[in-house]
């Protein structure tokens, strides 16, 4: 974990050589999803609600995800950019160091930047929080910070699948990215107001349903009974790691059989 | 008991094969033919703790391949392989932690920040203890001339300055064995005399083991009392250059200057077999000797009877000229 924070400091002072591109860009991604954020608003001028879901409910859910996925962005951007290290054989250098793959492919770049990004997220969250007629409790503080937890991990995961499906193929990289964006895109709403197959596929093959949708029941206070259950999903979520870490393994294996 | 063994190592790769036109590429996203490239054959041979070893061979002989099984980053087909006691694939973190691995074409330091900066994080992640760094640290500092260029950033190092600062990068975990891939690799006549004086000195007070590969061969001549020559994929030869020199040098070439001597010299007035005149002018007499049988001293003093001597050169065939021939005899 040292190591980590070792990594992040020479790099921090990496993109602090170029100052001024830092700064328009860290502005820029507080403004990128802005636009989608407007979409929103005026969908639900238009139509009032989605499947019963209120404006600044389904803000609430934005705000975690975008909030979660710009972290993710900004924490695990080594994975997300990963075909590089491949492309150029960099990857080698990785396995000369006498240290885990996975740490250094995560320290190997960061994308502060992204923190612009957060940075609306937050307001976004807030604000809804502010206008939804909730009764905060601790427990809801704490699930409601599960769920962004439970979300950083979950991206993580899919960005580790990604990056190693760059041991098979570079080209295929483009396929990963419905599920990086697409994920991300698709969760911002409450999983309900989709197609069966598509709920079930992100609950239980990518979790994305113990991000938002069931942790959301349990802040609305719409569950009747259970509701341990609902608060404790973004755990589950955050088991979802656990795999992607097993199939990485197997990629760096495949790797070091095949030099490509 | 050798520092390095390796008896027996195969590898092959597939290699997509690529063909050209539109149809073929859009088949080859769903079905790809693979060649097989058999990138080493049987691979053997060990070396002993301080031995600087040059590895050479032409492009696609397998090298790199080489290299990167015995750094552990690939895996072999079959064949032993146990470098100070471990096996580096199955042992892939305890390995890495006792060799510095410096590739000439690419850089280990991070580009943005000075090179202090990158040597301490270096120092993180091998976890050296800060004594241990500080000692070695200043060692290197002062051996590669690092003081005017620590703390610039290593974009705007040249080559040069760069390539020490690999090799200072390399050697702060205080490795037992140092793998160079073409450490030499364009630098300036300057700058290639300091890597190679740097390596030297290393392998000399902390008994360093060098492999390096090159196909500078006068990197070759300064530095390695072994070779290890390799083509398609198998050792072909493994031993020292001198005894290399004596089995494939024909000749030498002999160039004597004199006081101006009027009438000419051929291969007659010499009178020694084995002996022949390239040209000959006034004052200057270029021959040419075959085989090893034949003594200096003997065309010397046949010489001096004749003209006066005033300085005498002898150039061996240049080692490059050797190496080709080797190639060739190896169908290579």
């Amino acid at each position: 974990m040292k190591l980590y924070f070792k990594y992040m400091s020479i790099l921090l002072k990496s993109q602090m050589q170029y100052r001024a591109s830092f700064w328009l860009l860290s502005i820029g991604q507080f403004f990128v999803p802005f636009s989608v954020f407007a979409g929103l608003y005026f969908l639900f001028e238009r139509f009032g609600s989605i499947r019963g879901w209120s404006f600044f409910e389904v803000a609430l859910c934005f705000g975690v995800i975008n909030m979660a996925f710009s972290i993710t962005e900004c924490f695990v951007r080594g994975f997300d950019i990963f075909s590089n290290l491949v492309v150029s054989g960099d990857f080698d250098r990785v396995l000369l160091r006498p240290r885990s793959t996975f740490i250094q492919v995560l320290g190997s770049q960061f994308e502060f930047t992204r923190l612009g990004r957060l940075l609306q997220g937050v307001i976004v969250l807030v604000w809804a929080a502010v206008n939804l007629s909730i009764r905060w409790t601790v427990f809801k503080i704490i699930t409601l910070i599960l769920m962004i937890i439970s979300g950083i991990f979950i991206f993580t995961g899919i960005f580790v699948l990604a990056a190693t499906l760059c041991f098979w193929t570079i080209q295929g990289i483009e396929v990963a990215n419905i599920f990086t964006y697409g994920g991300k895109e698709i969760s911002q709403y409450p999983l309900n107001i989709y197609k069966k197959w598509i709920t079930r596929f992100f609950t239980f093959i990518i979790p994305f349903g113990c991000v938002n949708y069931l942790p959301l029941m349990y802040l609305l206070d719409r569950t009747q009974y259970n509701y341990h259950f609902y608060m404790l999903t973004p755990l589950i979520g955050i088991l979802f790691i656990i795999p992607c870490l097993g199939v990485w393994e197997m990629g760096v294996k495949h790797y070091r059989s095949t030099g490509s | 008991m050798p520092q390095i063994e390796v008896s027996g190592i195969y590898k092959t790769f597939k290699v997509a094969r690529r063909s050209s036109g539109l149809r073929q590429a859009v088949k080859s996203l769903f079905y790809r033919e693979y060649d097989t490239v058999e990138a080493l054959k049987d691979v053997s041979f060990t070396v002993d703790t301080g031995e600087i070893v040059g590895y050479i061979g032409p492009n696609g002989a397998g090298k790199s391949t080489t290299i990167k099984i015995i750094s552990g980053i690939l895996v072999p087909d079959r064949g032993k392989c146990t470098i100070l006691g471990r096996v580096p694939w199955k042992e892939r973190i305890s390995h890495v932690r006792n060799i510095g691995v410096v590739f000439g074409q690419r850089t280990q330091l991070w580009w943005d920040v000075p090179v202090i900066d990158s040597y301490e994080l270096l120092r993180d992640i091998y976890k050296i203890p800060r004594r241990e760094y500080m000692n070695n640290l200043d060692l290197l500092v002062d051996t590669l001339d690092l003081k005017g260029i620590i703390n610039t950033p290593v974009r705007q190092l040249s080559l040069g300055q760069r390539m020490r600062c690999e090799l200072g990068a390399s050697l702060l975990h205080s490795p037992g064995i140092l793998f160079l891939d073409e450490p030499t690799i364009g630098l300036d006549a300057e700058s290639k005399i300091a890597v190679r004086q740097f390596i030297k000195t290393i392998n000399r007070e902390k008994n360093v083991t060098v492999i390096l590969t090159t196909h500078d061969m006068s990197d070759i001549e300064a530095l390695a009392n072994r070779i290890l020559l390799i083509g398609n994929g198998r050792i072909v030869y493994d031993g020292n250059l001198n005894d290399l020199k004596g089995r494939f040098s024909t000749h030498k070439t002999i160039i004597i200057n004199f006081r101006e001597y009027n009438s000419p010299i051929d291969d007659k007035t010499l009178g020694i077999p084995g002996v022949s005149i390239v040209s000959c002018s006034q004052e200057k007499l270029t021959l040419r000797v075959d085989g090893n049988g034949i003594l200096l001293t003997d065309i010397i003093s046949r010489l001096s009877n004749i003209v006066d001597i005033v300085d005498i050169s002898v150039e061996s065939q240049p080692i490059d000229e050797l190496i080709v021939k080797l190639y060739r005899e190896y169908v290579i």
